[in-house]
């Protein structure tokens, strides 16, 4: 058999998303971001919106992420990528718009701006990578630092009394009444992967129906920064991460009461 | 003509704002600005024009909303004073970096801190000479009566789209407090998304359409080459603003003796002390800068070299004299008279001023 026998149209059984570009991703091997992009990109596809939907990139690795996804999309200041979303959402109320955000920008520079989004119910989706580290300025504590947990400015581990203790933002997200879709999920394996993009999908779908700000952490690895290997990292993020950060939905909106929520008036 | 109203300067930023066909306010209470949120509230424009007006959790998250809206193509505004005006220094720098139009209003209170809810004209540098990160600059109208915060709204916001950067109407709350006749302007109705995809498509971030590639707003660029060709494509377009559009207006300058400089409040104290000081037999003249940036340089160089000395008159301790010093050169005195702290001086103090600093008594 030749190889142009194998490499053949008839054969092929994936392929990468459309929407995704052909710019070589600047993540590091084995960084949860390139999963979570491709994910993106086939439920822009899938939903046929590409040509309404505006992201938003923050301060952080994946402020590069206007660099890989075939939409319109704004780069914002560190943390404010919610209030850079209400913005373009309140005045395009027609539009389908997101935000991208790592863990220091969502939940410690920008906590007041992602909490009253998520108050106000901006038609917004929020996707929250939560890797407990700084990665792009090199492996800092972020508010998602677990206790113990060794980075470049807790050389001794994490701790409480020096450094407070890890935020879980997304429990109080899922608080507020104008959160209609809160889940917390991963991407590390097939099947996490598999539901990742059900959860995206949704969030999709809400903001779209006008339902509110939906919100899709993903706890992911930066095995960089962890200095691991990606398959140690994955490990660590199952044995110390979950038990913390527990995967599954903390709210969904279509299994409560839909009277206790006004939506946005524009 | 225009509906003529009795109204308080804020109301009229207001007012103006939905009758320039504004997309969208975001912003945050503050003293002595918080009349424009609250006459737009009242005035429920999203009724009329579909104008929205969101009340953000803070003057950081009110120019974030700003820039958000203006980079889809919108044609937005937001206010705030002095201390609101350090919070949004982030944005500001994000929007002219990002190169993106809007209008950005500030009631001048006294500082430094919390200072005072007095009126003030103490944030010259920081409107005029940066204020956040980075080489930038805005364009800085200053109002001098009612009816130019009326004016200015429509004018600052041609000129942001003009050059695709910030508007500033650097005002204090004298102005803002003040009630005065205005001519209000005629409706303009809002643009429609086809017409924001005619005039600004190739750059707006609305959704990408199919006939068009997919655009990115965005200050950021790790390239140092690309970086500083940014900065000077930036450096040209501040070049073209002072080629093309300095304002400024001249008050009894032909026979003038002695130059006051002033804006805003101050120039209408100014035009006072003009009146008592030719009573006196003092020949004074009066220059206004309209367009602190793009300064009018070139007026106070030329007349500068017809006067024995200027006098720069500002409720500050000194700011825009060192851009008249800039322009006028070494050929002449020129001093500076001020008042601090939320006090307004009177035009008589004015005139004693010029006497003493300049006339020698």
């Amino acid at each position: 058999m030749e190889l142009a026998d194998i490499i053949n149209p008839n054969n092929l059984v994936y392929e990468k998303p459309k929407l995704l570009t052909e710019n070589t991703m600047h993540y590091c091997p084995g960084c949860s971001h390139g999963v979570v992009h491709k994910l993106l990109a086939e439920v822009i596809e899938d939903l046929d919106i590409q040509e309404k939907t505006i992201g938003v990139s923050p301060v952080g690795c994946s402020v590069f992420a206007y660099n890989y996804i075939e939409i319109d999309w704004q780069e914002a200041a560190h943390g404010r990528a919610p209030a850079v979303a209400t913005g373009i959402a309140r005045t395009n109320p027609d539009k389908v718009v997101f935000t991208y955000q790592g863990d220091g920008d969502l939940a410690s520079i920008g906590t007041a701006e992602i909490l009253h989004a998520c108050n106000r119910g901006e038609n917004i989706v929020v996707i929250f990578i939560n890797n407990g580290i700084y990665g792009m300025t090199g492996g800092q504590m972020a508010p998602t630092t677990l206790l113990g947990q060794i980075t470049a400015t807790t050389p001794n581990g994490r701790d409480a009394g020096r450094n407070g203790y890890p935020l879980k933002i997304t429990e109080l997200i899922a608080q507020l009444p104008g959160t209609s879709y809160v889940t917390r999920q991963s991407v590390h394996t097939p099947a996490t992967i598999r539901r990742c993009k059900k959860a995206i999908t949704k969030a999709f779908q809400a903001a779209m129906d006008k339902k509110g700000t939906s919100f899709v952490e993903v706890v992911s690895t930066c095995n960089m920064n962890w200095k691991m290997t990606p398959v140690k990292a994955n490990e660590w993020m199952v044995e110390n991460m979950f038990p913390f950060y527990k995967p599954g939905d903390l709210k969904d909106s279509s299994k409560t009461d839909p009277e206790s929520y006004t939506p946005i008036k524009n | 003509m225009g509906e003529l109203r009795l109204m308080k300067g804020n109301e009229v930023i207001a007012e103006a704002a939905i009758r320039c066909g504004c997309d969208g306010y975001f912003g945050y209470p503050i003293t002595p600005q918080s009349e424009v949120m609250e006459t737009l509230m009242d005035r429920e424009p999203w009724n009329e024009t579909g104008m929205v007006v969101l009340q953000a959790e803070s003057e950081i998250a009110s120019i974030h909303m700003v820039y958000g809206a203006a980079a889809s193509g919108k044609k937005v505004l937001t206010s705030s004073s002095s201390p609101g005006i350090s919070l949004m220094s982030e944005g500001i720098s994000y929007l002219a970096g990002a190169e993106l139009p809007c209008l950005i209003v500030n009631v001048q209170r006294g500082g430094p801190g919390l200072g005072t809810i007095q009126p003030s004209q103490a944030d010259y540098f920081q409107s005029t000479k940066g204020g956040g990160h980075g080489d930038y600059r805005l364009i800085v109208l200053a109002p001098s009566s009612v009816q130019e915060m009326n004016d200015f709204v429509e004018l600052g916001f041609q000129l942001a789209f003009k050059y695709r950067n910030p508007a500033l109407i650097l005002t204090d709350g004298v102005i803002g407090q003040m009630m005065e006749k205005v001519v209000l302007a005629d409706f303009i109705p809002r643009a429609t998304e086809e017409e924001i995809d005619q005039k600004r498509g190739s750059w707006v971030t609305n959704g990408r359409k199919p006939n068009r590639q997919r655009n990115i707003i965005t200050s950021l660029e790790m390239d140092s080459g690309r970086m500083e060709q940014n900065n000077l494509r930036l450096q040209a377009k501040y070049d073209r603003m002072e080629e093309e559009d300095v304002l400024f207006e001249e008050l009894q300058c032909e026979d003038a003796d002695y130059l006051l400089v002033a804006f805003g409040s101050s120039s209408r104290i100014c035009q006072k002390a003009v009146d008592q000081a030719r009573e006196k037999g003092i020949k004074v003249g009066l220059l206004r800068p309209i367009t602190l940036f793009p300064f009018p340089k070139k007026p106070i160089a030329a007349l500068a070299k017809r006067v024995k000395g200027i006098l720069v008159v500002e409720m500050n301790a000194g700011q825009m004299i060192e851009d008249v010093q800039l322009a006028a050169g070494n050929v002449l005195p020129v001093m500076h008279f001020g008042r601090m702290g939320g006090i307004i001086p009177s035009p008589g103090e004015v005139v004693d001023a010029l006497e003493q600093k300049l006339i020698g008594g």
